[in-house]
């Protein structure tokens, strides 16, 4: 007992980066440097150093903002539904959704300020926020979802910090810190009633707010009258959305931290088949939603709305919009549905391909409207009619998608990538007693 | 010597009543005052001047309590604009050759820098069956703006004299207002404007958009508050040769055009079937249109001034 305890200790403790952790560091820090020194001349010469103007006024600044928030998102799902219905199997990847969840939240926050602007008078949505802007209300339920999915990565992670400060007693410092941020967990039966009371009610909590952060972010655009973002449809469309962008994140760092940290004894195939089950009902609700958005519209085909279906369907964006539903959905749905498909390197593939469509789609989402507003477009130089990304929108971009990863690479590095506590619980591992003591 | 300044003071109670009625005691001429009264006939009596008020009673006040509003602006509050006003335009397409003056006279009093123009003089086509047509687009100063609906921060107000603003000072630049504007009329401003010393170096306020303009905020047509504030009209209607736009309040039903005709607007309305652009969305702009049914001037006219890809004309070596 004792032995099998100390190994899943040993197992799931956090480790030191080999030369591949420190080489992916360098590479991501790498892209945020380039990113920010990009982001200083967008300070000094404005936003005319990206692709964005009058008319294409918002670019992938916004549209990698919804990303983000989608891949937040999957945090409740994961977590929060699996957990409430009291479903075991998703233990070892609780975690995992959490820092996703913690990572894309944050990105998305900073992202939204990235697109400003000026983003040096914030503190004006505090000052003079109005209720009534679907921004403010954004800013609201953001910083919410952010608070309550910092507590949900950290309460269950309070046993986990007491074994590890246990466990790396030779590092004093290691130790210490980990001992402090146990909270004096010592696994009492007290603490362990708040623990998990307080953990259930987090699970309850983070739902609707977690529904309230995309809906919020689809209503950014639903509150206007143009063609293509005029619909009803909008909040669920983008939920469902979200759950596909973000699980199929999940499986991704799940995939490569079960290689890299050979954790097959933790993360297995049949790990990977559920999720892979999970992403085809996701990608099929998804495709349902899409089908209403698009193909509702189109029956009914009216002035504004026609262009707009016509450049999608056919027109510039039609290379765009078809490989991100069919390479992005359709063609993983059938992937999925046989069992070979599911095989942790299939699933890996085609999660891969899911969240690629899924960057893109939101991109489809964003930008095509802005190109046919009410009035024609005349007055203005030709290149304002259509949006191309500049090299320095990319580079931000490419940062900003790099500072999630690095959040991610970073919190994997000090935290246990699989609970522990749980883990040995669920496989009736007990604690020694000598461990259990201090 | 009496008689004419009897006369002066007639011509000048008249001026002040014809023009616009700010509600605030308003002198004009203040060179033309200190001219006429200045003279030191008889320096131990102070000289008094005849004005209407409001509410239409005339009223003796001492001339050196008069504001020259010619150089100073009366100090009414550019969040609230003027009281017991609504502002409203009409644009009368069937006299829109595309001249285009409306354009470059915006432009120049706004220091506009950029690419994009306040006012722009679309060519429009409704169907493929009806005569094309040019279409002078400015903000229309809905009365349910959807671009002040979305603002975050309170940095775009409507006012209660109908006029909707931009406060540049507040503006965060997340283009939101942009996107909820049907009209197109917002205008970003992507880098730094350079507009010169005479902008830049005039002190900010709302109800003169431009003067100066902010890198990373939104600008739009003003209705020329600075112009109304003075008793003239915006500058796209004086500066238009063939009288399209008519400028008045909606309250007196009374418009009035460059030349200084002036019409009753409901009627004018009624007549000419008057209608407002995208109606159905229930914006409920302050710009009415008249359509363009017999025209006084050939569309083909336009044609030689129609710019597709320009609306701000740069100086030379800029």
């Amino acid at each position: 007992m004792n032995t099998a305890y100390d190994q899943l200790v040993n197992d799931l403790a956090p480790k030191k980066f080999g030369w591949r952790g420190n080489a992916w560091m360098i590479f991501l820090m790498v892209i945020i440097i380039a990113g920010v020194y990009s982001y200083i001349q967008q300070l000094r010469q404005g936003l005319s150093v990206t692709g964005m103007r009058d008319y294409a006024l918002w670019g992938i600044y916004i549209s990698n903002f919804v990303f983000f928030v989608a891949v937040s998102l999957v945090g409740s799902l994961i977590t929060a539904i699996l957990r409430l219905s009291n479903v075991h199997w998703n233990t070892p990847l609780t975690r995992i959704a959490e820092i996703v969840a913690v990572a894309a939240i944050i990105m998305a926050g900073l992202t939204i300020i990235i697109d400003m602007g000026r983003p040096d008078r914030m503190l004006n949505l505090f000052a003079h926020g109005r209720l009534q802007s679907p921004i403010i209300w954004d800013v609201i339920v953001i910083s919410t979802y952010l608070v309550i999915s910092l507590m949900l990565l950290y309460y269950p992670l309070l046993p986990d910090f007491s074994i590890l400060s246990n466990y790396f007693q030779k590092n004093t410092r290691l130790s210490k810190w980990y001992g402090r941020l146990s909270l004096n967990w010592t696994g009492t039966d007290k603490q362990r009633r708040i623990y998990s009371s307080s953990i259930q009610a987090l699970s309850i909590l983070i739902i609707p707010v977690a529904f309230a952060i995309h809906t919020v972010t689809a209503w950014l655009f639903e509150t206007t009258y143009r063609p293509g973002w005029d619909s009803t449809n909008f909040g669920p469309y983008f939920i469902a959305g979200a759950f596909v962008a973000g699980t199929s994140a999940v499986i991704i760092v799940m995939f490569v931290l079960c290689r890299v940290y050979s954790l097959e004894k933790y993360i297995t195939d049949e790990h990977c088949d559920m999720m892979g089950k999970i992403l085809v009902l996701l990608c099929l609700v998804y495709l349902y939603f899409n089908l209403n958005e698009y193909m509702m519209p189109t029956y009914k085909s009216t002035e504004e709305e026609a262009v707009h279906l016509r450049s999608l369907f056919t027109g510039q964006y039609a290379r765009l919009f078809w490989t991100a539903i069919i390479g992005g959905l359709v063609v993983p749905v059938i992937v999925l549905v046989f069992p070979q498909g599911r095989k942790p390197v299939p699933l890996f593939i085609v999660s891969l391909a899911v969240v690629l469509g899924a960057w893109w789609k939101r991109y489809i989402i964003v930008i095509p409207t802005l190109s046919h507003p009410f009035l024609p477009i005349q007055g203005v130089p030709e290149s304002w009619r259509h949006y191309s990304p500049t090299w320095m929108e990319w580079s931000i971009t490419f940062a900003t998608l790099a500072s999630a990863l690095l959040i991610i690479t970073l919190l994997v590095r000090f935290l246990p990538i699989i609970p522990i506590h749980e883990t040995a619980e669920e496989r009736n591992i007990v604690e020694s007693p000598l461990t259990n003591s201090l | 010597m009496e008689k004419e300044k009897d006369r002066e003071q007639k011509s000048r109670r008249s001026f002040v009543g014809q023009g616009l009625k700010t509600g605030l005691l308003m002198a004009a001429g203040g060179a033309l005052l200190a001219k006429v009264f200045g003279k030191p006939e008889n320096p131990k009596q102070e000289e008094t001047i005849e004005l209407m008020s409001m509410d239409g009673s005339l009223m003796k006040v001492p001339a050196s309590a008069i504001e020259h509003s010619h150089e100073t602006k009366s100090n009414y509050n550019p969040r609230e604009g003027f009281p017991n006003r609504k502002f409203v335009m009409v644009v009368d397409l069937a006299k829109c050759r595309n001249a285009r003056k409306c354009q470059s006279s915006c432009n120049k009093n706004h220091y506009i820098t950029g690419e994009n123009a306040w006012i722009k003089i679309y060519k429009m086509q409704d169907t493929e069956k009806s005569a094309p047509y040019w279409q002078p687009t400015l903000c229309q100063h809905c009365d349910e703006p959807a671009c002040v609906k979305v603002c975050p921060v309170d940095a775009t107000f409507k006012r209660r004299d109908g006029i909707v603003l931009i406060d540049n000072n507040r503006c965060i630049g997340c283009r939101f207002c942009m996107a909820a504007c049907p009209y197109s009329v917002r205008v970003f401003n992507w880098s730094d404007p350079w507009q010169g010393d005479k902008a830049e170096q005039t002190d900010y306020t709302p109800d003169y958009a431009g003067v100066p303009s902010q890198k990373g905020t939104v600008d739009k047509c003003d209705f020329c508050p600075h112009m109304i504030d003075k008793g003239e009209l915006p500058h796209c209607v004086s500066a238009c040769p063939n009288d399209v736009f008519s400028f008045g309040d909606l309250y007196e039903d009374t418009v009035t055009n460059g030349s200084g005709q002036s019409f009753k607007l409901s009627k004018l309305l009624k007549d000419r079937a008057g209608y407002r652009l995208m109606e159905n969305l229930g914006t409920q702009p302050s710009v009415y249109y008249l359509p363009p049914a017999d025209r006084v001037v050939d569309f083909e006219e336009g044609l030689k001034n129609y710019t597709e890809f320009k609306s701000v004309d740069k100086p030379e070596g800029i």
